[in-house]
């Protein structure tokens, strides 16, 4: 049985929550928030995790290392608001091993 | 006045097959939709991205999976207001609505189905500043009429499908175009892509890349806007016009102001029953509603409708028997006047 990892998202009140995140359930970072409902339902995952609605932007606040942008990505942050140089689409991200202590603070709603 | 049995509001999947669901039991249905075109997020969103849990096809198209429900409806002729948003609703002392759209259309029906997704697809508008004093004062989020920019100076920022073609569009239309995006490269068809290359070589369009307009310029209206592009020290252009176009987001907008239960952002339904709201006559079906265990997919959508038109048959046809009958004994009857049946079995005797 996978372990869990810990992540560390600060919602768009800017409260800090601490969450277990399954290894072993095909998730992502986005489907997560919305697992345990950090965000309001209908304000993040809007297209459903296809990268093209930018709902689950998150700036990454710490050094843990993640998957490469791919070019799907890259072009929706060129067009979303509230973009900084840290930011990153939270479907994008799988849950895996490596996440372990990542720290993330969702961006305001596009 | 437009007149109908079932007044639909969002003409998604879900909407589109209430058409036939209510066509077999005689009732008529019109749509209205906030999107010029049919199919909701399939058409808006992802229109040439596969679907896989549709039953019976193992792969279609958002956009193909939109054309097929409209074939399969098309007999009974269905009603459209496409490109208005539903804003008002009034109930009547005889139990029947009348819907009144943003631009002042209005519909008289026995019944309402929500069918509205995630809400209505509105602009996405920019964090510019100042851009809220300048909306229809040169900045538009949306093109409705391109004469509208006819010998005007043009900037369209913006770096997807809508963005370049508009670009190209009114490079026939307008005295200059320019063109201002985050990045060097665009997400656009291919052939829209090399078509903006090629204006902006024989110098139809003004590229500036990579870039963003920071604020606008103007006292009464748009006179200007100022960039900051990377590399470069903030300057400022002439124009008429800023159009931003980032794309849509869908918004639940004035239904949420309708009286009906609302949580999380979707409409609370009798999902032991008929998916009828708190409000008598009024239905919530699809993405929009919400009940224990509720599942945002098309397949529920499809069931939810069905479901639904039986309990509208009942409100409008009170005390009325019915027995379900399935299409493959009874037929398709149209309002149109087609009838599709099965195949009369040959009865012949072998000597």
């Amino acid at each position: 049985m996978a372990q869990d990892v810990t992540i560390f998202i600060t919602d768009r009140k800017g409260v800090t929550h601490e969450v277990q995140a399954p290894v072993d359930m095909n998730m992502n970072v986005m489907e997560v928030i919305r697992a345990f409902e950090l965000a309001e339902e209908g304000t993040i995952g809007v297209c459903g995790g296809m990268a093209m609605c930018a709902s689950c932007q998150c700036y990454v606040l710490n050094d843990v290392p993640l998957p490469e942008k791919g070019d799907d990505e890259e072009a929706m942050l060129s067009e979303a608001f509230y973009v900084k140089s840290n930011s990153r689409l939270g479907c994008q991200i799988p849950i895996t091993e490596e996440l372990e202590g990542l720290e993330l603070e969702l961006a305001p709603e596009n | 006045m437009i007149t109908t049995d079932i007044l639909i509001i969002g003409a998604g999947p879900t909407g589109l097959f209430t058409v036939f669901e209510a066509g077999l039991l005689k009732l008529r249905c019109h749509l209205i939709d906030a999107l010029p075109q049919v199919g909701g997020q399939c058409s808006e969103i992802y229109p040439k991205k596969p679907i896989y849990d549709i039953p019976a096809y193992p792969e279609i198209l958002a956009g193909d999976l939109t054309d097929k429900l409209m074939e399969q409806i098309k007999q009974f002729e269905p009603g459209f207001t496409l490109g208005e948003r539903a804003e008002i609703i009034e109930k009547q002392d005889d139990d029947t609505f009348f819907v009144t759209t943003n631009k002042g259309t209005k519909h008289h029906a026995k019944i309402v189905a929500i069918a509205g997704g995630l809400g209505s697809f509105e602009p996405r508008k920019p964090p510019i500043p100042n851009i809220a004093n300048f909306e229809d004062k040169g900045v538009e989020y949306i093109i409705r009429d391109p004469e509208f920019y006819r010998n005007k100076k043009v900037v369209i920022s913006g770096g997807g499908d809508s963005a370049l073609d508009w670009a190209i569009f009114l490079t026939d239309v307008a005295s200059s175009v320019t063109l201002i995006h985050r990045r060097n490269e665009f997400r656009g068809a291919l052939d829209s892509v090399d078509k903006v290359q090629e204006l902006k070589d024989a110098g139809k369009i003004r590229m500036i890349t990579p870039a963003e307009v920071k604020e606008i310029i103007g006292t009464d209206k748009v006179t200007g806007v100022a960039i900051i592009q990377k590399g470069e020290a903030p300057f400022t252009i002439e124009t008429d016009h800023f159009i931003p176009l980032f794309g849509l987001s869908p918004k639940l907008g004035p239904i949420a102001n309708w009286g009906l239960e609302i949580e999380k952002n979707a409409i609370k339904v009798n999902n032991a029953l008929d998916y009828q709201t708190n409000i008598p006559g009024i239905y919530a079906i699809g993405d929009v509603n919400t009940y224990p265990g509720k599942l945002k997919l098309i397949l529920c959508g499809f069931h939810e409708a069905t479901l639904m038109c039986q309990s509208v048959y009942q409100r409008i046809n009170p005390g009325k028997k019915y027995v379900l009958k399935y299409t493959t004994v009874s037929g398709v009857d149209g309002f149109d006047g087609t009838r599709k049946e099965a195949e009369k079995a040959v009865v012949k005797s072998i000597d």
